[in-house]
């Protein structure tokens, strides 16, 4: 598949072609500008493939209505984009609403969804996005893009603008959450720490090319290129110095 | 004051008079100015053309407009309204398209990315959050035809330019006065009832 923007003068996703195995957890790994993004655009038809085809379940997704795909695709982006004149209540509804459930069950669905992503619902329902924190801003995010259990859900950097430690917790609810709905998952980020905690598989993307498509094991143990190798072993440093710096601050 | 109070039941058909003009020119003028102002927001490069278009019409002398306006429409109202809609649209217009390109993109990326249609993305999230600006220019615009509005003594539309014209005409100040002092009283509570209206909807939209 090959997706190019007006304009530009290279592909933005050139020639990439995988295949995704239902219910897994994929994590689109790659420096900013390596096309991970719009790779993942592509999947809800937000960006339209020059060339090549998405397919889900076997169904070409350019023969699916944009609007249909999108309301049976969850989306979740990094700035989050809860609607700021809407209760968290009503943002969580909205795709329910677009496909017309009656009252009461999105009602249910909401308070239960609330639950699911760690907020008590008696609390959260009737806030807005401005009075809550940024982690519990995306959580909201995470709830609404599930709402109308998706097939597939898209994440791009979703939590990159929160705090190490708000960024900890989302990742392992994130984890419980999908065990649960065993959606497939596409996750965007450019940090390996995060891809190596959440994927089952990783895609190492590199200007527009697709590097290694794997599972973390593998990719640790048989990297297709230096490339990987060297994001890996980077990592892995940055990752002792960390755990030295801790037992230093640890120590008496 | 003597003239007022003794005239109170006149300047009270004369105010409702004037909202009338007001009311009118501004139902007409944000007809005009809302497919006008969304356009001017998607298209940056025509926006600059249309303003400036727009910012010379605002320009002209509004006396001289009406004047322009009787020959086509005769005496009236009509003349007043169409003048007044027309001395609107700059401030309504760069008012909605500036409202329109400050609604956070985020936003907009969420309400298409979830599946809202072109026109569900509009209604539900674009023009909701771009309210409180929408409504700072209603307000500015309201005010501005209230003033204007008055002209609509000198060509029989009504309103408490009545009151102005005759005043000035027979050199009878508190009549004048019975005019021109209902009006500013009544631009002033017009801008205090859209400061509240304003302050709310930005409260409801603040991110």
């Amino acid at each position: 598949m090959v997706a190019r923007y007006p304009r530009a003068d290279r592909n933005a996703v050139d020639g990439v072609s995988f295949a995704i195995p239902a219910g897994s957890f994929s994590v689109l790994l790659g420096p900013s500008g390596c096309g991970k993004s719009t790779l993942l655009r592509t999947v809800n038809r937000l960006v339209a493939p020059a060339s090549g085809a998405v397919t889900v379940g076997g169904q070409d997704v350019a023969s699916i209505e944009p609007t249909a795909l999108r309301r049976a695709t969850g989306y979740v982006i990094q700035a989050v984009g809860l609607f700021a004149h809407m209760t968290v209540a009503q943002n969580i509804a909205v795709v329910p609403e677009l496909l017309h459930w009656d009252r009461g069950r999105i009602a249910g669905r909401t308070d239960e969804l609330l639950e699911l992503v760690g907020l008590d619902p008696e609390r959260y329902r009737s806030r807005f996005p401005r009075e809550l924190s940024g982690g519990e801003q995306q959580r909201v995010g995470v709830a609404r893009a599930i709402a109308a259990e998706p097939q597939v859900l898209l994440m791009d950097e979703p939590f990159g603008a929160v705090d190490a430690i708000a960024r900890r917790s989302l990742q392992d609810e994130m984890l419980r959450i999908v065990r649960i709905l065993q959606t497939t998952v596409l996750f965007v980020t450019h940090d390996v720490e995060e891809a190596l905690r959440l994927a089952d598989r990783i895609a190492v993307m590199r200007d527009g090319k697709l590097v290694q498509y794997a599972t973390p094991e593998e990719m640790l143990r048989a990297p297709a290129s230096p490339y990987i190798a060297q994001l890996f072993a980077v990592n892995a440093d940055v990752r002792r110095y960390e755990s030295l710096r801790n037992a230093l601050a640890a120590a008496p | 004051m003597t003239y007022l109070f003794s005239h109170w039941r006149l300047i009270g058909v004369l105010t409702l008079q004037h909202l009338g003009l007001v009311c009118a020119a501004l139902a007409i003028a944000l007809a005009i100015a809302l497919p006008l102002g969304i356009f001017a927001a998607r298209v940056p490069r025509a926006s600059a053309l249309l303003l400036g278009l727009l910012g010379a019409l605002y320009a002209v002398p509004s006396l001289a407009l009406l004047a322009v306006f009787v020959r086509y429409f005769g005496l009236g109202a009509a003349p007043v309204i169409v003048v007044l809609a027309i001395y609107a649209q700059f401030i309504l217009v760069r008012n909605i398209a500036a409202a329109l390109r400050a609604v956070p993109r985020a936003q907009l990326d969420a309400a298409r990315g979830i599946g809202m249609s072109s026109r569900q993305q509009f209604w539900r999230v674009e023009l909701p959050l771009a309210s409180p600006v929408m409504i700072g220019g209603l307000r500015l615009a309201t005010v501005a035809l209230i003033a204007i509005a008055t002209l609509g003594g000198y060509v029989g539309a009504g309103g408490l330019g009545n009151e102005i014209f005759f005043g000035l005409q027979r050199r009878y100040l508190e009549q004048t006065l019975a005019g021109s002092i209902p009006a500013a009283l009544l631009a002033i509570a017009a801008d205090a009832a859209f400061r509240a209206l304003e302050r709310a909807a930005t409260r409801r939209t603040a991110g």
